[in-house]
């Protein structure tokens, strides 16, 4: 007897647990988990919180950076519009977000691995609901690989450009 | 790296509080897992970090070891990162040589399995040890505190706290957005338990604050825009025309009897619409500053310019009447603010089945306020909209709050408030009385007895929500409560010939535009947050605005005039220090390797940033510390002090050593 598997069953590694880098601004959502933390809400252990002033400060290169060294996914954590402590602070993360996002899009990583959120202080029930849900997501897609090996590896030569003849102007 | 031979030196420090950690967390696997970690010298764990032994501990070790770095793993730095800053101060090194780590908060509170919330922690604190190694001295900037101080919304609230800033001598700015001062409690006739008249109350600490020297009434008028930080605010006030110079007007109120309106005819706010008023008026009699305005709306000399302004004659050489008063604005600056914006009831048309607006034998508890009160429409006669005087009434608890459809929480202060008009209403008209009430909440000084008391009056209570409000059949007037009994196990149909809803509280129609505007944040129901519910309940995350009354959440006079006292108590606190720290944590541009791209310049919104000399430049000043800028760098010379890019990429690196 033939025995049929199912492919996707395989793919989920039921023992796999993502690591997820999170940047929290440290008005809103570094304040919303702390508040889940009060209320006692109970959600996935699987991000790892640093704390920034705002999530204008989380640089493109912090998130390439946590990819690189075996991050599973990124949470960037702010203000709702409108709302930033800085004013507008918010706004550029969300400019450096959709960047950032097009980028890793194009490197191959998935959009779900790549988290913008806005979540104020008082919104802990979000703060869970967003921390359970990506972490499930990323759980279902598997272990990301983007890690930079140990081991040197070769960089093909990019062949010279070719001249361009400059146009005559007649 | 510092002052150890370029090797840091760092003491480790996980915290049990109590079982609030350890519960979930494997203190001492955590403990031993940081002694690995690259510069740790110590590493220990301890019950109570923040006790008085617990910092000894971080003190000794700094002096018998010689650390030189320090990292806490234990809850929030809300709550005690100035705790061991100060600690290890004390102990000898700078205080920012120090990082905490949030495994309660963050890990112990909101997990369940150990193994996965230890795995976490020592992650986490794996990346603190990483990043504090980077740390580099630093000070706490000063800046000195304009001793003057605000306060936004004239309630009790707002008075008490303004009365009790300017007796400590401090120069109050007070705004109001109404015509007069009083709020809400101007419009109650008495107050629970005790029955104290209220306007007997408040009236003499209205007359305080208009005679007060430090106190500065700004009425009719709103702050549109705050700018800066603690201790130095900058706050525009935008000043509505009230139509009336108000230096001149004496209130005498001759202009009112002369106005061309024989009577009034537009709806009275403060009985809100029992009674009609003139375009020109006083808005109530104990109003402070005892000045009339004019309604440009109802007023015939706006509405169409040939108004004989018998009102202007009357006022004579008075001259207190000015048409042409404009809006104008005014900038203040001030060291702090209160906000106490107060709340708004809730609109009991949105419960169609009471049908409040469609049957004029129901009404609001404020309405009833009013009709109680010597000074209301009818002074104080319970008259009811078609002339009867009510032979029995229903009070309906809970409406607008304890609802999922409306307001989840409970108002607090409508159980005792119903209490109150049963007994005033009773006293005045011997009517029958019926509370429908879910549950009968009377916790406070004196509540439970006042409640009793009711009772004991003869006031009938049944324990059931209102399903419906109904005419009964055959034209008698009277109105029908059909509710289910709980207690006794059956459904009641109730007529009377009035009805009291006992609305609840709820944040004021703009409270989101008040709370953008000075920076601060709202809880669930859309109240101000405070910055801790038990700790800082009258703060809020922005230093120097501080929070009293209602517009916190729904509460009482008692409760309001004690928060606005504690709320004036911090402000003193604040401003009489005479400076404030501020966290170091602004940004600098490396100026050598500055390239002069010019990219950061537009992007501070304090524009701190200038560009000279091919340059950038941040003014220290002006920096609130960010660190967008710092992000957008192309050649990443600017820095920020506590956030430096380094330290974030060690915490990276951190997290993730065993990812």
């Amino acid at each position: 007897m033939l025995e049929v598997t199912d492919a996707r069953e395989v793919a989920v590694d039921q023992a796999f647990e993502p690591t997820i880098v999170a940047f929290f601004c440290n008005w809103c959502t570094y304040l919303a988990a702390d508040l889940a933390g009060t209320s006692r809400m109970k959600y996935a252990p699987n991000a790892r919180v640093i704390r920034v002033m705002c999530s204008g400060r989380v640089d493109p290169q912090f998130v390439f950076d946590a990819f690189a060294r075996g991050a599973d996914g990124v949470l960037i954590g702010g203000c709702h519009p409108g709302d930033c402590h800085y004013q507008e602070g918010n706004y550029k993360a969300l400019r450096r977000y959709q960047l950032t996002k097009r980028l890793l899009t194009d490197l191959g990583v998935e959009p779900e691995r790549f988290r913008l959120e806005w979540i104020s202080a008082a919104e802990a029930d979000r703060l869970r609901d967003v921390m359970n849900e990506m972490t499930a997501q990323i759980k279902a897609l598997g272990r990301a690989d983007f890690s930079v090996p140990d081991e040197p590896f070769d960089i093909p030569e990019l062949e010279p450009e070719p001249e361009i003849e400059e146009a005559v102007v007649s | 790296m510092s002052e150890s031979n370029g090797t840091p030196r760092i003491g480790v420090y996980v915290c049990h509080c109590g079982t609030n950690i350890a519960a979930t967390i494997d203190v001492f696997a955590a403990q031993v897992a940081a002694e690995s970690m690259p510069g740790v010298t110590i590493s220990r764990e301890y019950k109570y970090m923040c006790s008085d032994p617990g910092q000894e501990i971080i003190k000794e070790d700094i002096r018998e070891l010689g650390l030189d770095r320090v990292v806490v793993a234990s809850c929030s730095p809300c709550l005690h990162e100035e705790t061991f800053r100060n600690a290890i101060a004390d102990g000898g090194i700078n205080p920012y040589y120090f990082q905490m780590v949030n495994i309660r908060e963050h890990a112990s509170w909101v997990h369940k399995d150990k193994a996965a919330a230890t795995e976490k922690a020592v992650d986490l604190i794996r990346a603190a040890v990483r990043r504090v190694r980077l740390h580099e001295p630093l000070e706490a900037r000063r800046v000195p505190i304009e001793p003057k101080v605000m306060v936004v919304g004239a309630g009790i609230a707002g008075i008490h706290a303004a009365l009790t800033m300017a007796n400590a001598g401090k120069h109050v700015y007070l705004v109001e957005r109404e015509p007069s001062i009083g709020g809400h409690m101007a419009m109650f006739d008495k107050t629970f338990p005790t029955l104290d008249c209220a306007a007997c109350i408040l009236t003499p600490k209205m007359t305080q604050v208009r005679a007060h020297p430090n106190i500065e009434i700004m009425t009719m008028s709103e702050v549109t825009e705050v700018d800066g930080f603690v201790g130095n605010y900058t706050v525009t006030v935008k000043h509505n025309p009230r139509y009336i110079i108000e230096e001149a007007c004496v209130g005498c109120q001759e202009c009112i009897d002369a106005c061309v309106f024989r009577n009034g005819k537009t709806p009275d706010e403060f009985n809100l619409g029992l009674s009609k008023r003139k375009p020109i008026y006083m808005p109530f009699p104990q109003a402070v500053p005892q000045v009339v305005l004019i309604d440009p709306d109802g007023c015939i000399e706006f509405r169409t310019g040939k108004c004989k302004k018998t009102c202007v004659e009357v006022c004579a050489d008075r001259n207190a009447i000015d048409f042409q008063q404009e809006v104008t604005f005014e900038d203040l600056n001030v060291g702090a603010i209160i906000i106490a914006t107060g709340f708004k009831t809730f609109d009991a048309t949105r419960v169609p089945r009471y049908g409040y607006g469609k049957f004029d034998g129901v009404y609001t508890a404020l309405e009833i306020e009013r009709l109680v009160n010597a000074s209301g429409p009818t002074e104080g006669d319970i008259v009811m909209r078609d002339g009867r005087k009510p032979k029995s009434i229903g009070v309906i608890h809970c409406v607008g709050s304890r609802d999922k459809n409306t307001n989840e929480y409970c108002s607090r202060v409508c159980c005792m408030y119903s209490l109150k008009l049963s007994h005033l209403l009773r006293e005045k008209t011997d009517a029958e009385i019926y509370e429908f009430y879910i549950d009968m909440r009377t916790p406070g000084k004196g509540f439970e007895e006042f409640y009793n008391r009711v009772e004991k009056e003869g006031v009938h209570f049944i324990r059931g929500k209102v399903a419906d409000v109904y005419p009964e059949a055959g034209n008698t007037g009277k109105l029908v409560l059909q509710a289910e009994d709980t207690l006794a196990g059956m459904v009641r149909k109730i007529p009377v010939d009035m009805v009291v809803l006992a609305t609840g509280l709820e944040p004021k129609d703009d409270a989101e535009d008040v709370r953008r505007t000075f920076n601060i944040t709202c809880s669930g129901g859309g109240f101000f947050m405070e910055r801790h519910p038990k700790l800082a309940p009258v703060s809020t995350f922005t230093d120097g605005v501080f929070l009293a009354g209602a517009c916190q959440g729904p509460k009482d006079i008692p409760d309001t005039v004690a928060q606005a006292g504690a709320a004036a108590a911090e402000v003193l606190a604040l401003v009489d220090a005479g400076f404030i720290e501020l966290e170091p944590n602004t940004a600098f541009v490396v100026e050598e390797e500055c390239s002069g791209c010019k990219t950061c310049v537009g992007l501070c919104p304090f524009h701190a940033i200038a560009y000279d000399n091919g340059k950038a430049h941040i003014n220290e000043v002006l920096c609130k510390g960010c660190g967008t800028c710092v992000a957008a760098c192309p050649s990443g010379v600017i820095r920020q002090n506590l956030f430096e890019d380094g330290e974030i990429f060690e915490e990276i690196v951190g997290v993730l050593t065993n990812a």
